[in-house]
């Protein structure tokens, strides 16, 4: 369609209009953004002036008071090591099951599929509490403090709560590669395992890397599970510092420090999202519906 | 002997994963519904079987009532605007000719990267009495006291609404775009042809087009109303100010959790799933139509 008529008069309103939408929900979107990042710079005095004003300076005590008074450099450690060991808990777990629930045949196969599809069904909120209560028995049981206030278990919980979507993701994909692959290799002498670690799995790279972004935000970003099971101070994870930070903010105006934690824990997820955002909306799409 | 090897490696495979599952999933999740059967007050110690009467004293419990007015109104205020909004801005997004399109699609996802805790401390931010940025941009045009968007009792389901709307947009529009992307440019060369103009090709094409997608994202907006709902409710209000932002999970947790009344807790756990089980399959009897094959 080319346009050869000069717009008439409707059609330049409709398009003013569209554009004034889009601008407002941008605005409404990034002013905020940029605003609790500006406040993350400013010094208290500043707080009690305009707000619209910019900060004077770069005034990066907040930070340093965030990571070292507010504890948030060791809750940034703690969230790091709890988001790394849940990856790799989650790929180990869910790379071979995927392979095994799409392309072996083997009894109860349907069954189990179904069961972990049904998993998509569970919300973590609700059985938040139900994991806690097990956590305390066994550590009754066993009469040990194991099992709460650990990073291990709590990177073990959040791996196996994503594990029906992530196999769901996973399968979806390796349903589509051809048996070719496979038959060569079995042809070539390669047992069932080097198959998968040397054929399959390189060649899933790309939905394995979907899995592994949609995941890191998730695990980084989570705080309902860890506030329940991490409540020694020395092992809570970035999310319920800023938690701890935004109710001290209410009692003690710490407002520099709060705004400062905030950007702690936002930066990483945003600077990611920078380097990979078509990625992330396109594998959305893949894992959300089809069709 | 190829077979039975086959099933020996697919058994290694999908047992540590099933066994993780069935113990970190599974088993809370039957839990649930056990539990609400006891009353039970502490840890595995004094566990009373006592059959339904949690859930008669759930019937006869104002704040349930009160979280579960605050859900509803949730799910209604947030799935019609979300949706408005968000095929409004996906059907602009694909359809118009014009400059910065991957500019806004990308600004528009970006509340999603975000954690919960992270739009909570934001909306504080916006909506905090004395310097935040809602009262700071009104006060240029009206005079008088601040409004308490976060203490005000009939106001702050209000403010919920609009932080999760603000979370939701970007991640449905991203959805719908895949939906109307997928709808073959010719159709629209022989609506314009026609002489259909955009509000005509939006409603009569675009809409009926992607209504399968359409109907998934609404189960979708069920579930995850409640449980982003309680997600901000916790990390921004706790249910305050004096319960008027309970919603149905914050409830559950606080009955649960801080109040160690764990059957209580359960079976409101149990209701709630129940209810927005019963409400998907209502959602998705009432808007299943014929599919438009093309």
């Amino acid at each position: 369609m080319e346009a050869v008529q000069k717009p008439s008069l409707g059609e330049r309103l409709a398009r003013s209009l569209i554009w004034l939408a889009l601008a407002a929900l941008a605005v409404s979107i990034l002013l905020p953004v940029i605003w609790v990042i500006m406040a993350s710079l400013k010094e208290k005095s500043e707080f009690y002036g305009n707000p619209w004003a910019l900060p004077q300076g770069l005034y990066l005590q907040n930070f340093v008071d965030a990571w070292e008074k507010a504890r948030m450099g060791s809750y940034f450690l703690n969230s790091v090591i709890v988001t790394a060991l849940g990856l790799v808990f989650l790929l180990v777990l869910s790379l071979p099951a995927a392979y095994a629930l799409s392309r072996c045949r083997f009894p109860f196969r349907k069954g189990i599929n179904t069961l972990f599809m049904g998993g998509l069904f569970v919300n973590v909120s609700y059985i938040v509490v139900p994991i806690f209560l097990m956590l305390v028995d066994a550590n009754q049981l066993f009469g040990v403090s194991f099992f709460i206030n650990n990073k291990l278990i709590l990177a073990l919980v959040y791996a196996s709560t994503a594990l029906p979507f992530t196999i769901y993701l996973l399968s979806s994909y390796l349903v589509t590669l051809p048996y070719a692959y496979e038959e060569a290799a079995y042809v070539d002498g390669s047992g069932y395992f080097r198959t998968l670690v040397s054929i399959i799995i390189p060649m899933a790279r790309p939905s394995i890397l979907t899995v592994l972004l949609f995941n890191f935000l998730s695990f980084w970003n989570e705080y309902i599970i860890a506030i329940t099971l991490m409540s020694r101070d020395a092992e809570k994870t970035l999310p319920v510092g800023l938690m701890n930070l935004m109710k001290a903010q209410n009692a003690a105006a710490e407002y520099g420090r709060m705004y400062a934690g905030l950007v702690i824990v936002m930066l990483p997820t945003l600077i990611l999202y920078m380097l990979v955002q078509k990625k992330l909306t396109q594998g959305m799409t893949i894992g959300g519906i089809k069709g | 002997m190829r077979q039975r090897g086959q099933k020996v490696f697919a058994a290694i495979c999908v047992a540590p994963a099933l066994i993780l599952f069935l113990l970190f999933v599974v088993y809370p999740a039957i839990n649930i519904f056990r539990m609400s059967l006891y009353r039970w007050g502490g840890y595995s110690a004094n566990q009373t079987f006592i059959g339904l009467e949690n859930f008669r004293i759930l019937f006869s419990d104002e704040r349930f009532y009160r979280s579960f007015q605050n859900t509803i109104l949730l799910i209604v205020v947030v799935t019609l605007v979300t949706i408005f909004l968000a095929l409004f801005f996906a059907s602009v997004l694909c359809r118009e000719r014009l400059r910065g399109k991957s500019f806004f699609r990308i600004v528009f996802y970006i509340p999603n990267i975000l954690s919960v805790v992270v739009i909570s401390a934001i909306f504080s931010a916006i909506y905090d009495a004395n310097n935040g940025i809602l009262n700071s941009i009104l006060g240029l045009f009206r005079e008088g006291s601040p409004i308490l968007w976060l203490g005000d009792r009939g106001l702050i389901i209000y403010s919920i609404a609009i932080a999760m709307i603000w979370q939701a947009v970007g991640y449905y529009m991203v959805m719908y775009m895949a939906g109307i992307s997928a709808i073959p440019e010719s159709i629209y060369e022989s609506a314009a042809l026609e002489g259909a103009g955009r509000m005509r090709t939006f409603f009569d094409l675009t809409i009926p087009l992607i209504w399968t997608n359409i109907r998934t994202t609404l189960t979708f907006f069920v579930i995850s109303s409640i449980n982003i709902s309680f997600l901000i409710v916790r990390a921004l209000t706790g249910g305050g100010p004096d319960g008027a932002s309970e919603v149905f999970l914050s409830y559950m947790y606080d009955q649960a959790y801080t109040n160690s009344s764990y059957g209580y807790g359960m079976a409101i756990g149990v209701t709630v799933f129940l209810f927005s089980f019963l409400l998907s399959g209502l959602i998705n009897g009432v808007t299943k139509r014929d599919p438009v094959y093309l």
